[in-house]
Formats: structure tokens, sequence, C-alpha cells
């Protein structure tokens, strides 16, 4: 049976892993390849690591990083941030990267969608967004509104025709962060997940309010999710890897139990 | 030395790593002699069966493919390139190899929350013993992507079985000294990396 996936994420700003509340607040939390290398041995399924401050500085994601994560790491990793066109994603992919996720850029453009899945193949293209609960219907339908930078700005657009919509383009996979539990910890947005993960064909990744095992069943059972990231639970040390598994395990959610 | 064939479907990067680290010395070439004179031979590949077909009959690997499996060579097709060395696969119509007898299917799953293509680790059930078995447990998960999967037509040649959408599919193949794995070893963590060493070691 194919098992949810369960992966650490890591933001990335100035060659350290951090960790902030709402984009906001950031704590330095260690060295991205010693702790991806610490999170593959515990079993985890996949890693994602964003480049938080590449965007707004203007520079293409550090691939050196990319390349040392590429060689401590036998599991598949995505890559987000200062990806801006389709050459850093080549960049990106060639360094060893399996998938590169695009956000704020493919709102702008969201013809580096079709481009990337030209060239690459749908599955390394993930869409990332950041949806916040938006109570005008008559203008967003879903309930839901896209933001972009960091949460910064409102981009009028509605979740879920946005989903469709880069599904349509050639994304491969769909990561929905939640503005309003991103950071919280109090647990995954079941409403949001559940409704983009029953609309789109391709597989969605929940995000944003991890903050224990139960979290993580609830998103798996209730909402579809095909996967699950999780960030400050275990970067604390409050959680690890195979304490989370074992419990889903014993949830009856399918995991992966051989490492 | 090993090599892993380059017919420009999709990134190699980590196949080559995984066997750097597992120390094997490895090359990533297009030339028939650098492959045709290996000690093994790698044939791994991401996309789509007819354009990597068209590439493969255009630059005369596809026949180079063949000569390596007939003079016995140790051979390991990993996704694409296991998918595209049976006979026919049903995206884009094409006419592969023909290593193994049989056809590529495109998934069609009845519940529409199995999503196509299948992301991320699957178990795969041992039908038969084999050397690239070896120290793997029964039931272990491996890292998956693809719309498609392997249909061999001869049931002596379907090493393991994963379920998916529906079906429960050949996942691992052998024939001689042939070997092919609809998932990708080099990215399924210790287990694909002990899987890839068995294939190394394996003198069939």
């Amino acid at each position: 049976m194919l098992t949810r996936r369960i992966i650490p994420c890591l933001d990335i700003h100035g060659k350290r892993v951090t960790k902030g509340v709402k984009f906001k607040n950031n704590v330095d939390l260690g060295d991205p390849v010693e702790m991806a290398a610490k999170y593959y041995d515990e079993g985890c399924d996949e890693l994602v690591f964003y480049d938080i401050t590449a965007s707004a500085e203007r520079r293409p994601i550090d691939i050196d990083m990319v390349r040392e994560v590429a060689k401590a790491v036998r599991i598949p990793f995505a890559v987000g941030g200062g990806i801006s066109s389709v050459e850093d994603m080549s960049r990106a992919l060639l360094a060893g990267a399996e998938k590169v996720s695009v956000n704020s850029l493919a709102v702008v453009n969201p013809q580096i969608i079709a481009d990337g899945a030209n060239a690459f193949g749908a599955q390394c293209i993930v869409l990332g967004m950041d949806p916040v609960a938006a109570p005008d219907k008559e203008k967003f339908p879903s309930g839901y509104e896209i933001t972009t930078r960091g949460f910064r700005e409102h981009t009028g657009m509605d979740a879920l025709e946005w989903a469709k919509r880069a599904v349509d383009l050639g994304v491969g996979e769909i990561v929905v962060n939640s503005v309003d539990a991103d950071g919280t910890r109090e647990g995954f947005e079941i409403h949001l997940t559940k409704m983009i993960a029953e609309n789109v064909s391709v597989p969605v990744v929940a995000s944003g309010g991890a903050g224990c095992s139960a979290h993580l069943a609830e998103v798996f059972e209730k909402a579809h999710a095909d996967a699950a990231i999780i960030a400050g639970m275990i970067h604390t040390g409050e959680f690890t890897i195979p304490q989370i598994k074992q419990e889903l395990i014993e949830a009856g959610i399918p995991i992966r139990k051989h490492w | 030395m090993l090599a892993i064939i380059d017919y420009k479907a999709g990134n190699l990067t980590s196949v080559k790593l995984g066997l750097d680290t597992i120390g094997v010395e490895s090359v990533i070439t297009d030339s028939a002699d650098e492959i045709l004179s290996a000690e093994r031979v790698i044939f791994p590949g991401v996309g789509a069966a007819g354009s990597a077909m068209k590439t493969l009959n255009d630059t005369g690997l596809a026949d180079v493919i063949r000569k390596v499996a007939a003079q016995g060579t140790p051979f390991m097709g990993i996704c694409l390139g296991t998918q595209i060395i049976l006979s026919h696969s049903e995206e884009d119509d094409a006419d592969c190899i023909g290593l193994l007898e049989g056809n590529v299917i495109k998934f069609q799953p009845p519940n529409p929350r199995d999503k196509v293509p299948q992301i991320g680790w699957n178990s795969v059930e041992i039908k038969q013993q084999h050397p690239i078995f070896d120290g793997i447990e029964e039931g272990s998960e491996f890292y998956f992507v693809h719309s498609f999967y392997p249909a061999p037509k001869v049931p002596e040649e379907i090493l393991g079985t994963t379920e998916y959408a529906g079906v429960t599919f050949a996942s691992v193949m052998g024939k001689g000294n042939v070997v092919a794995t609809q998932f990708h070893p080099e990215k399924s963590g210790k287990i694909g990396l002990r899987l890839l060493e068995n294939f190394t070691k394996w003198n069939p």
C-alpha cells in the first residue's frame, strides 16, 4: 500500500535553518545539511528546503547547499525560494533536488509551471500556495484567498481556482500551506486541505500547524492529504520522527516501516 | 566500470550519487563502446516512452542495449528504463526494446483518491528470491514516481509485486542477467542502496 509521507521542512535563512511564526521572529536551529542527515537517518520520507530570503534578496537559490544535501541523503527532496526561471529549476535539479517548488513567482508568471513541466516532467514541479481565509464568498468562492511573498501580499485569487489552474498548467504536486495555521502547532487546517485534496488530480501536501502526531493522523484521515509537512515539533526536539511514525502506525495510518 | 546510460531522459545525478555512496565507481555515458565494454550497466530514466524510444532508436542505443543484454553483462533497468525494456508501452503507443516480453499499462484508479502519478513509498512483496533482494526484508518500501506500470507476459520473470490503484503490478522483474525495478532504488534510502549494492555484486 502507498504510504503517507512525512516531510520535515527546513527554512533556510543565511545558510542556517530557522523557524518563525507566520514568517516572523526567526530563531536559529542549526546547519541544514546536518539536520537533513539526522532526519534522513530517523526515517523521514522526503525533505523540503525553502531558501526564505532568496526572493527578497533577488538571488537564486543556494546551489552549494542543494549539492551538499544531495550528497548527504538518499531520499527525495524539494527546494523552493529563488526559483524564477527554467534555468534556476535546471540548476537545482541537476544539483540533486528531486523537485522544485514555485510559489509567489508562479502567481506572477504562471507560464513557469508549464515551461518547467515540459522541460523536466510534472513530477518535478511543485506548487506551494499560501491561502488565507477570506469571507467574501463572491470574490473567493472557496473561502480562501492566495497570498504571496511570505503572506504579505494579497493576490485577489481564489485558492481552489488557482490550484486547479496550476494542475492544468502541469504541476505534479501542491503544498497547501495555511496562513492561519502556520507556526501555531495547533493542527492543520482540515477544511482547506480537504477541499484542495478532493478537487485536484495530483497529490496534496498539508502544511502549517503540525504540533503532534494526532494532527498528522487527522489530516491524513479526514483531509485525505497524501503527505504532511512538519517543522517546529521536531526542530525543537519535542518529538522525534520515529516516535511520530510509531504513533501514526498505531493509529492505523499507512506509514513506511523499513528504513 | 559501471556504465549509466545517458539518453537525455531525466536526471542521472541521483543514480551516480547513490553509487558514490556505496563506493562503486560509475560513468554516465552515451558511448556505445563504453557501454558494451562496461562490467555492469544501469539503464535509468524519467519521462515519456515515445520520446525516449525515438532517442534510443535514432542514436542506435536501443541496439546497444540489446547487445549488452545478449552478451551477458549484468543489466539493471530503473523506472522508465524498466518500462522500455518491455516489448510495448501504452504511453505514446511506443514499440520498445523487448528484453522482456510484455506491455506497459496506464493506471486507471477505480477510486479517484488514488492519484496518478503514484508518488511516494510503497511496499514490495517478494515473489521469488533473487540475489538483488539479499538482506532486504519482505514488505520493504521503495520510492515510486510513475503513471504507467509493467505487465510482463511471463509470470516466472516477476520477482516482486506492489499494489496501487486497484492493481497488483510487477515492481521488480528479472530474466538471466537482466533485472529491472519500477521504483527508484537510488532514492529509496538505505534499503534502496542495499539493492543497488546487491546489483553491483551480482554475478548471474
